[in-house]
């Protein structure tokens, strides 16, 4: 590690930083903006933890609000969106940051690592460049030569071969690109990582292989892994807490292990039963889901799970279940 | 060459609905597939695994006689589909239908869908009035309302799209559909609603299928038999439930513990 030249980070919370979480999420709330003066609400209010040296897996099918949540954590949300709710990495609140804090802050606190490798890497520069660029920007290395050194380094750790150095984005395959994609990633040491999954960019097999490594990275350095999944057959084994989210709120989350044992909420266990099991033969019962996910702004007053759940009662079309941390059921209350 | 009923160019019993005799294409001088031999008896179904590269959607337009093949040849309830004439081809074409991995490339966004579902039957002589039977009954098959043919493709969902692209290839009643990725644009709750849907069409309508995917679950949930691919050349091939449950080759077996 090359830890030496790494600048104090402008934003460690002093002595009490190791009881502080690393990222605390509370009532986060999106909206973005719609013809005519209108605007859709992409999240409800979504709480989330997360500590040094863990991982968390926010699972979600699509329009979820799980990429949302992500932009907004990154401060990334598109134009003209509109946030309410309180962020804070370390103790320090993010949602009032001006746009230069955003930048000192993004790629050197918490860097994000995007779907599309191919479209995250510039296309003209070879990897290593683009490893050391971020190392460049916030100065975290004394000279070129300590940046190049540290660059290599980098791509050493996501297991890079140092000859790919001088390779161009398309002369690398899929995973090679992932690869690279996280070593930009981690150039500047960051804090937390978002890892946005590829939904088809990678086959399980790399998957696998991406998430094994971003594991190995989150337990060496002490990085906080903040994973976006639609997956969650590949995801739920390979991280230690899952938050499962569905109509831009909070279902259930818990315990990774806990979770896949005793799923709570129904919308989690249809989501488990779902999925045919391998080995369980040609003539292994299905258990379809009815229906589909609402589109944004579809979702009425209620749970939004409840036009789809086996449990549904008219009070949980009428309004919302409280979130208490673990889970948001009327159904399966505490 | 005359318009035909669909039931003359079926199979007779016993005839493979598709075969594939060593198959093998080049692109750029390069082989992407080398080898490939299957036989689907009516109503068998064959799944190809196989990651991105591998040369599985390049099978399927081999297998749909959508390119010409560098060497080997496909059958079609036994003719060799590059032997018939364009015309022949395009009858017989009723027989061997697509569904992809992007319900939209089925569905023209400009047309209602009971237009685009009804399309194929152009190739068969019928009256309106029987096209029209022919429609409900295919919407009825993958659980759509009736009146679902007067919408047009944006006001339905996901899974929705994959079933009116599901019924498009149903109308012509093929005896054999081609299905690459068929499930993994949709979301993890509708993927299951797809593939009741398949195993269902297989038990009620005897219709053979192709399931290229990399899902693993799914090809042990619709198919006899499983092929892999990688690197364009078949690294095993056997019965489904042998290549999933007793895998020889150790590509198949890292394939598989990724899913563990």
């Amino acid at each position: 590690m090359t830890d030496e030249v790494r600048p104090a980070p402008a934003l460690r919370a002093g002595p009490q930083a190791s009881s502080t979480a690393l990222l605390r999420v509370r009532g986060l709330q999106v909206w973005l903006p719609a013809p005519r003066g209108a605007w859709l609400q992409a999240l409800h209010g979504v709480d989330l933890d997360l500590d040094r040296g863990e991982s968390l897996a926010l699972v979600g099918e699509s329009g979820s609000g799980k990429t949302m949540t992500a932009l907004a954590l990154m401060g990334l949300l598109p134009q003209g969106a509109r946030m309410s709710g309180q962020i804070e990495l370390d103790g320090q609140p993010l949602q009032t940051l001006d746009d230069t804090a955003w930048c000192a802050l993004r790629g050197r606190r918490m860097a994000m690592v995007f779907q599309e490798p191919l479209t995250a890497l510039n296309p003209l520069q070879p990897i290593l460049a683009q490893v050391m660029e971020p190392i460049q920007v916030h100065r975290l290395a004394p000279d070129r030569t300590a940046t190049r050194a540290r660059a290599m380094e980098l791509l050493e750790q996501v297991g890079l071969e140092s000859r790919m150095a001088a390779a161009y984005p398309h002369q690398l395959s899929g995973g090679q690109r992932q690869r690279a994609l996280i070593a930009t990633a981690l150039a500047a040491a960051p804090d937390l990582l978002i890892a946005d999954e590829p939904t088809t960019a990678l086959d399980a097999r790399l998957r696998v292989q991406m998430l094994a490594l971003l594991q190995s990275l989150v337990a060496d350095r002490g990085m906080g892994l903040l994973l976006i999944s639609h997956d969650l057959a590949l995801t739920a084994r390979r991280v230690q807490r899952l938050a499962v989210l569905y109509g831009g709120r909070l279902m259930e989350q818990g315990p990774a292990a806990e979770l896949l044992e005793r799923p709570r909420h129904p919308y989690t266990q249809a989501l488990w039963a779902a999925r045919p099991r391998l080995g369980a033969g040609r003539d292994q019962p299905l258990h379809p889901l009815p229906g589909s996910v609402p589109a944004l702004g579809q979702t009425g007053a209620g749970c939004p799970f409840a036009p789809r759940c086996p449990l549904a009662q008219p009070r949980c079309g009428e309004q919302p279940p409280a979130w208490d941390g673990g889970l948001a059921c009327w159904e399966v209350g505490p | 060459m005359s318009p035909v009923d669909p039931a003359a160019s079926a199979p007779g019993p016993g005839v493979p609905v598709l075969e594939a005799e060593a198959l093998g294409q080049r692109y750029n001088g390069r082989d992407v597939l080398r080898q490939v031999s299957f036989s689907l008896r009516p109503g068998e179904s064959l799944g190809v695994i196989g990651e991105s590269g591998a040369g599985k959607s390049t099978l399927a337009r081999l297998l749909m006689a959508l390119e010409r093949p560098a060497s080997g040849v496909v059958r079609w309830a036994g003719e060799d589909v590059q032997a018939l004439s364009a015309t022949q081809r395009r009858l017989r074409r009723t027989q061997v239908q697509m569904v992809f991995q992007d319900p939209y490339s089925s569905l023209d966004p400009r047309w209602r869908v009971g237009r685009s579902v009804m399309e194929p039957l152009q190739l068969l002589r019928m009256s309106p009035q029987a096209r029209q039977e022919r429609l409900s009954a295919v919407l009825a098959a993958v659980q759509l309302e009736p009146d679902a043919a007067l919408r047009f493709p944006h006001q339905f969902s996901g899974g929705q799209r994959q079933r009116l692209a599901i019924a498009r290839a149903l109308v012509t009643r093929p005896a054999l559909i081609v299905a690459d990725e068929p499930l993994s644009a949709l979301d993890v709750s509708v993927q299951a609603q797809i593939l009741s849907l398949l195993r269902d069409l297989q038990r009620r309508e005897g219709i053979s299928l192709v399931l290229i995917s990399h899902d693993l679950p799914a090809v042990e949930v619709l198919c006899d038999q499983a092929l892999v691919l990688r690197d364009g050349q078949v690294v095993e091939q056997g019965s489904a439930a042998t290549v999933l449950g007793d895998p020889r080759h150790p590509y198949t077996q890292s394939l598989l513990a990724a899913l563990a």
